[in-house]
């Protein structure tokens, strides 16, 4: 059994002994890829950035270090070994442990009592001893752990450093902070990096996950950088030792954003002379919260026939706006008007009717739902309406003739039209999601990451529909963190950064290279463009 | 079970659809009728610790709630109350809400029924003086929910916990309004005033049977054929399936949600009056039969089904009359029953928890 305050910091590998592992590791949730073959390795000694956007993965290989998720394929190693860890006992039992990005202390117990929380039973806790670590820790490290505070009480800054502290007291080797900073203030931040760098000097290996690049160059010995679920590069320690800043950042942006090189360069699509103003967003703004980015002064015009790209780091409003855009969101200022017809005030289904069509990127939990039949699924924003309905009453043979039709027109692969859609793959789910957004008299559509999650054939089917929707003379708006999508589709791409557009840039297919630069310095706030918005 | 789950591993297949019915048929017979027999035999071998028969007490259950005139006449009056609020609680779970109050809705809309159709009687014709007391106390109920509704609606307040909550204070209000209120000057005993039997509602034919049944029925039926057959139904159960799903798909989620709440507390509070106005004609100070939560593992049992729910409300029905008589005669106290329905129950779960790990194994 695993006792508090008997060991201390001592029992630890050499420096630079890899402490644990990750193995061709492959991890795939309903209709996602989200983890794709990544080997790492995680040293004694260093501060190791996993970096990455949002759904990269990183949170996913936090997981399975954790015990809470197993991979599907490969293995993880502790100290060489492979090892299964399949609940959090036996992660903490391999000396991982992980603060995680939302504090899991209990908030009404006192810090003293969340310290011993999950220490045997049948003894009273060591007090004493656990008070003499806690000096020694304070001494060392500069945690402040008050322990007779009642821990809700303590600043969330506080309340992490009482997470890290308990990671200390057990036999810790390996220290996961993911995401501790996006909590904290600059300064929190700041501390926290000091505590990480005299951490890995004694000997821990420490991973921190972050998607922000400065505090990856700064509290980072090894950065590796996660994109879309796969391992798209490294930064070793001597050269990351030898870069200033600036071109840190750069390797870290061309990693980020980079041609990821999947054998999808098709070539890119030719714009052609627009149409009429389809969709036009002036000074859209909603009101944030805790965990949602607030959109101010959004302005941005789409043309029939032309597909404006929007570029950014996940999570930096797209979802909003493509919300706020649809109706599904209420909006503090500004308009949204669809073929110069003011639609703010309108419903999602008015907004529908007129032709404004949202493909959310939530295929699972908002685009579909899982338990019904395809059929169902086909008609589910037009409940109630004809020829489906009448007087109310469900015409089930004319649903699934319907269903039927899309299942065919998208080549959509299902055992029937009565299969309920969640045993679908995420491509095929979205198939019918895209079937249903372009069934009647669509004008505008709104696509929310189209292709995320899906397979080789499944993305090149997809861009090629969102060419034909274009060249069919339907206005696009097209959001997507990934850059080679927009390169080869968009004719201009705007970039989003906290909630604000930051910039538009013609989209310039012959100098893919200056517009990823260009994109991706936007994108991270990191200088202000200097192609022509 | 075992029988069954080898049939239909041995029967030749005639084609993927009469397959499919077959596992269907195969899967309810496992899932409904396993735990119910399991719970038979178990409660039966609590019977034997004791030292009763179980097999005297089960047949004086059945000879005495479904073979017996009288008895079989008790058990589908019975049935009415606890048919509608199967009805309102069919309209909650298909749409995800958790409408666990519909005691205290039932009890306040007896009590509306019980004060007013007494006040009207002789001042209007009978059978509206019927239907407004059917409607108050629709309202009332519906009335009841109004708070947990918009507490879940509009804070996404978890409607499990304030429903029970408004159910105590329901219950506890009805009391109040039956002792101060309502009271009948007449009698010693704190009630309601009686309404006359030629007043309450016709029997049906030449039995004691209450016409309330022919109304509940309908209110199932009803139900089911709007919750499965027409969009209202369907956008009711989009968002009880799926909220998020819901609001993409352009649903007023609250609206909605509210729209459940009162639908599901009218039908508790129709239920209310069907007792009152059918069989009881009265409320007495303290009375409660709760069959609410009776009733809420029915629904459950028949999967939210409203001919599942009559068939099993049926059976309950007459277990609950046949154990009555049984108490008496046999010695084995009227809650027995519970013991009965709680062990239902725990095999129920158990049947469910089975069923998704041989589906979690086999693929």
């Amino acid at each position: 059994m695993r006792d508090l305050a008997r060991t201390s910091l001592v029992p630890l590998p050499a420096k630079g002994v890899e402490a644990v592992g990750l193995v061709s590791v492959t991890k795939r949730f309903p209709g996602v890829v989200a983890v794709d073959d990544v080997s790492l390795g995680i040293r004694s000694g260093e501060v190791h950035v996993l970096l990455g956007e949002n759904g990269a993965g990183k949170s996913t290989i936090v997981g399975m270090l954790a015990g809470l998720q197993l991979p599907d394929e490969g293995h993880l190693t502790v100290n060489g070994v492979p090892v299964r860890l399949a609940s959090p006992v036996e992660s903490l039992a391999a000396g991982i442990n992980t603060v995680f990005q939302h504090v899991m202390l209990v908030p009404t117990l006192t810090v003293f009592e969340n310290l011993v929380l999950g220490d045997a039973w049948w003894h009273r806790p060591p007090r004493a001893l656990i008070e003499a670590r806690i000096a020694e820790l304070q001494r060392d490290f500069g945690l402040r752990v008050p322990l007779d505070a009642i821990t809700g009480d303590l600043s969330l800054g506080e309340q992490q450093q009482i997470e890290i502290a308990r990671a200390l007291l057990r036999e810790s080797h390996v220290l996961i902070l993911d995401e501790a900073t996006s909590m904290l203030t600059p300064q929190g931040a700041d501390e926290l990096g000091e505590r990480m760098r005299r951490l890995a000097e004694r000997g821990l290996a420490v991973v921190f996950i972050t998607h922000k690049l400065s505090e990856a160059y700064r509290f980072g010995d090894r950065i590796s950088v996660l994109k879309q679920g796969r391992f798209a590069g490294e930064i070793g320690p001597d050269a990351l030792a030898a870069m200033a800043e600036k071109d840190a950042v750069d390797e870290m942006v061309q990693l980020m954003f980079g041609s990821s090189d999947t054998g999808l360069a098709s070539a890119a699509r030719q714009s052609r002379p627009r149409g009429a103003c389809s969709l036009k967003v002036s000074g859209l703004s909603t009101q944030g919260g805790v965990e949602e980015m607030a959109l101010s002064d959004i302005s941005l015009e789409v043309f029939a026939g032309e597909i404006l790209g929007v570029a950014g780091i996940d999570g930096n409003g797209q979802k909003q706006m493509a919300e706020a855009i649809a109706g599904q969101r209420p909006v503090t200022a500004g308009t949204v008007e669809l073929e110069s017809r003011n639609v703010t005030q309108e419903s999602v289904g008015k907004r529908r009717e007129l032709g404004l069509r949202y493909l959310t990127d939530d295929r699972l939990m908002e685009g579909s739902v899982g338990l019904f039949a395809v059929s169902e699924n086909t008609v589910l924003k037009e409940i109630g309406a004809p020829p489906f309905w009448s007087y109310g009453f469900e015409k089930p043979a004319r649903i699934a003739a319907h269903a039927r039709d899309l299942i065919q027109r998208f080549s959509v692969r299902t055992p029937g039209e009565a299969t309920p859609i969640g045993h679908l793959s995420g491509g095929n789910i979205q198939k019918v999601l895209l079937g249903r957004e372009l069934s009647g008299a669509a004008k505008v559509v709104v696509f929310n990451k189209p292709t995320y999650g899906l397979d080789m054939q499944n993305i090149a089917a997809s861009r090629q529909r969102i060419r034909d929707i274009a060249e069919g003379g339907m206005a696009v708006l097209l959001i997507s963190t990934d850059l080679d999508e927009l390169l080869e589709l968009a004719d201009r791409i705007a970039v989003m950064d906290r909630g604000r557009i930051c910039g538009v840039l013609d989209n310039d297919a012959t100098q893919p290279a200056e517009m990823r630069t260009a994109i991706g310095r936007l994108m991270v706030g990191e200088a202000p463009a200097e192609v022509d918005a | 079970m075992t029988a069954s789950d080898t049939q239909t591993a041995t029967t030749p297949s005639n084609g993927p659809v009469e397959v499919q019915r077959e596992a269907r048929l195969a899967r309810f017979a496992v899932m409904t009728l396993g735990p119910i027999a399991a719970a038979v035999i178990a409660s039966g071998l609590i019977l034997v610790v004791f030292g009763i028969n179980p097999i005297t007490y089960y047949t004086f259950v059945i000879e005495r709630g479904l073979f017996s005139g009288l008895g079989l006449e008790q058990t589908l009056t019975r049935m009415a109350p606890l048919l509608f609020l199967a009805a309102g609680l069919i309209v909650a779970f298909r749409a995800g809400i958790w409408n666990l109050g519909v005691d205290g809705q039932f009890l306040l809309g007896a009590v509306a029924s019980a004060a007013l159709a007494p006040a009207l009687l002789g001042v209007l014709p009978g059978w509206i003086v019927l239907l407004m007391g059917f409607v108050l106390a629709g309202l009332v109920g519906a009335v009841w929910s109004v708070l947990p509704a918009l507490l879940r609606a509009y804070q996404g307040v978890n409607e499990i916990i304030t429903t029970l909550m408004m159910t105590f204070l329901g219950v506890s209000l009805a009391n109040v309004l039956v002792k101060l209120v309502f009271l009948d000057p007449k009698t010693t005993v704190p009630q309601t005033r009686t309404i006359p039997v030629p007043d309450r509602l016709p029997r049906l034919f030449d039995s004691t049977i209450s016409s309330g049944l022919v109304w509940a029925v309908a209110a199932v039926l009803l139900v089911h054929v709007v919750m499965t057959r027409t969009a209202f139904g369907l956008k009711l159960r989009t968002v009880g399936a799926n909220p998020h799903a819901a609001a993409h798909a352009g649903l007023s989620v609250p609206r909605l949600t509210v729209a459940v709440f009162a639908i599901s507390a009218a039908f508790a509070g129709l239920a209310g009056a069907s007792e009152i106005l059918g069989v009881n004609g009265n409320v007495r100070a303290d009375w409660n039969p709760a069959y609410g939560l009776m009733v809420i593992p029915l629904v459950f049992l028949a999967r939210f089904h409203g001919v599942g729910s009559i068939i099993l409300i049926f059976f309950y029905s007459a277990l609950l009359i046949g154990s009555e008589s049984a108490a008496r005669r046999v010695g084995v106290p009227q809650d027995f029953t519970l013991v009965l329905v709680a062990t239902l129950l725990i095999f129920l779960g158990l049947a469910e928890w089975l069923d998704h790990r041989r589906r979690k194994g086999g693929g």
